[in-house]
């Protein structure tokens, strides 16, 4: 039978030849990733075995990874306490994938696992996250779950009650347009079928600007997958995606790249033609009112975040120190950079970038979650608007629902950062 | 019979439903407290209601999108909601029927607040307005999890049967 790629992915982990949408499987889990809700994992985990006469271990500490991102360096006493609980679970069961607040191998947990050659194509990876999406970008089978799913994980290191996704094919071809990046494209697909236009489906991208797309913009693009409310979004891992294992991510190992039947039923085929895009943005409070930044310029913003996992790699950064160098941010606007991780970090500041930035205005702040989700750092006060390269828009997503967010690529944000209202690349002005 | 609590729009994201300032706060115990915190009215009238009191909140369409944050869930099980919804986000409908909050898929809802409902095997009966509306059942393999009283038993349950 010809199937999907994450057909076969699911097949593989469930010991079976071939699946069907539909049927409803309990999959071998090749990574399991949590972040500071870790502290909220342990405590289901700890729920499973009260009552059990076993010893509470983990299924196998190898293959589970955690890191802190949310909240770091902790903002609170709670988050203190939590994370210690965490470390203390992590030395007892002996995992080893765990990455602390450091400036070596820290950072954000969705540019973590990739840099540091945990995502393999064809595994199956889940997280307590929902842009557990982006690992997707290099051909894993990755979705988010829920804090007691993953105990149940941690305790079986199966992921029950599985339904296997129907497939939703997105075919992008052409070269994008000067100024026009991966986040556009994802930001433009999410408004053209809604944000809950692949709900219980997968985005298998596909076309020549995918092709010829560097795995740091493949990870853009399958980590707003969710925002359409898709399990996963997922790239056919090719040559791309082994040079970024070999050389980014250090990976030695033995590389399958799986890859779906050209025959394989597709629940719909989407076409975008990348020559025709202009930079897109999503407008407050939901994350499919896209619109065309041509429609939106001029209004006035407060703050600009440029980072997340969405966002904060090193060609983000580029971008973002190539309109600001030697330039200055207007004085009406905060301007926050939050790289995606310590190393990417050090490459910034290698390169460059960080003094760029900063003797622009800019603030480069330690990798983290931060502002996107209004949980530690950058919240907006009563009536403000900002302008982010993450993912979400919802109302009071940082941090105040009396405030408006807008999403934007690098590009858009670093330029209208410049004016302080929402500019126009295109148009070389306000 | 439940009284309708409260009645939200379409695209309900979890940072609506548990804002992201509390997730530090994890512990089900502690969670419903915050539930709605940004919706005043509703928030209020959540904790000011008695806690095994059941009632009704009704949602629109991709209720709980966004964040896998299981605070969500929690944070109206603590108030003995059930929630009919035109239809949910994948994630939050998951840890509903894990953690055994009360969740109706019924595409057709119609039910302002303050409205009896009455829930029944494959309808939702809106008693005020004398209607019914056809809700949609739960896949066989989520319902082995609801019948097992949520995932933690389902678990312990799989687990002995391995050792």
């Amino acid at each position: 039978m010809s199937q999907t790629i994450v057909q076969k992915i699911l097949a593989k982990a469930s010991g079976r030849q071939s699946v069907e949408p539909g049927e409803v499987l309990e999959p071998k889990v090749s990574l399991a990733m949590s972040h500071e809700n870790a502290a909220l994992v342990l405590n289901q985990f700890q729920e499973i075995y009260k009552d059990l006469d076993c010893p509470a271990k983990v299924w196998n500490p190898s293959k589970i990874a955690i890191i802190f991102d949310h909240r770091v360096p902790a903002e609170s006493k709670k988050t203190a306490t939590n994370q210690k609980k965490v470390r203390n679970f992590i030395n007892e069961q002996g995992i080893t994938k765990f990455h602390d607040i450091r400036g070596d191998e820290g950072g954000i947990c969705h540019q973590i696992l990739p840099e540091s050659g945990y995502v393999l194509p064809g595994s199956l990876i889940v997280g307590t996250d929902s842009h557990t999406t982006t690992h997707g970008a290099l051909g894993a089978f990755s979705f988010g779950i829920g804090a007691t799913e993953m105990a149940s994980v941690w305790a079986l290191g199966n992921i029950l009650n599985v339904e296997v996704p129907a497939t939703i094919k997105v075919v992008i071809n052409g070269e994008l347009p000067k100024y026009v990046t991966p986040k556009d494209i994802i930001l433009h697909l999410i408004g053209k079928i809604s944000a809950e236009g692949a709900n219980f489906k997968v985005l298998e991208f596909h076309g020549t600007t995918i092709q010829n797309m560097p795995t740091s913009g493949r990870l853009t693009i399958c980590n707003m997958a969710v925002e359409a409310g898709a399990t996963s979004g997922i790239v056919p891992p090719d040559a791309e995606t082994v040079r970024y294992l070999r050389e980014e991510a250090g990976f030695t190992g033995e590389i399958e790249l799986l890859q779906p039947d050209k025959d394989a039923q597709y629940d719909t085929i989407v076409e975008i033609d990348a020559t025709k895009l202009e930079p897109q943005i999503a407008c407050p409070h939901t994350v499919d009112n896209v619109k065309p930044v041509s429609e939106v310029e001029g209004i006035k913003i407060h703050q600009v975040v440029i980072g997340s996992c969405t966002n904060g790699r090193l060609d983000d950064i580029a971008q973002a120190a190539d309109i600001l160098r030697g330039k200055k941010v207007d004085k009406s606007v905060r301007m926050l950079v939050f790289p995606a991780s310590s190393r990417i970090y050090t490459q910034a500041v290698e390169a460059g970038y960080v003094t760029d930035l900063m003797k622009a205005g800019a603030v480069v702040m330690n990798s983290g979650c931060g502002p996107c989700l209004g949980v530690h750092q950058g919240a907006l006060g009563d009536g403000e608007t900002a302008l982010a390269t993450t993912n979400r828009n919802f109302k009071g997503r940082m941090g105040n629902p009396v405030s408006d967010v807008y999403l934007a690529s690098p590009v858009v944000a670093a330029y209208s950062a410049l004016f302080g209202v929402i500019s126009n690349p295109l148009k070389g002005g306000k | 019979m439940a009284k309708v609590i409260y009645k939200v729009g379409d695209d309900i994201s979890t940072d609506i439903i548990y804002p992201g300032r509390y997730m530090a706060t994890v512990l089900p115990t502690e969670t419903p407290q915050f539930a709605f915190d940004d919706i005043e009215e509703l928030n209020s009238s959540l904790n000011s209601k008695p806690k095994d009191e059941s009632a009704v909140l009704i949602g629109g369409r991709n209720f709980g999108c966004g964040s896998s944050r299981e605070q969500a869930a929690s944070t109206l099980k603590g108030h003995n909601l059930t929630i009919v919804a035109k239809d949910f986000a994948r994630i939050f409908l998951q840890n509903s029927i894990n953690l055994g909050l009360n969740t109706i898929i019924c595409p057709t809802i119609e039910a302002d607040q303050g409205d009896e409902l009455e829930i029944l095997p494959g309808k939702v009966i809106n008693k005020t307005k004398g209607k019914s509306f056809d809700t949609i059942p739960l896949p066989a393999a989520r319902k082995a999890i609801v019948d097992a009283g949520g995932l933690i038993p389902y678990t312990q349950k799989l687990l002995k049967e391995r050792t």
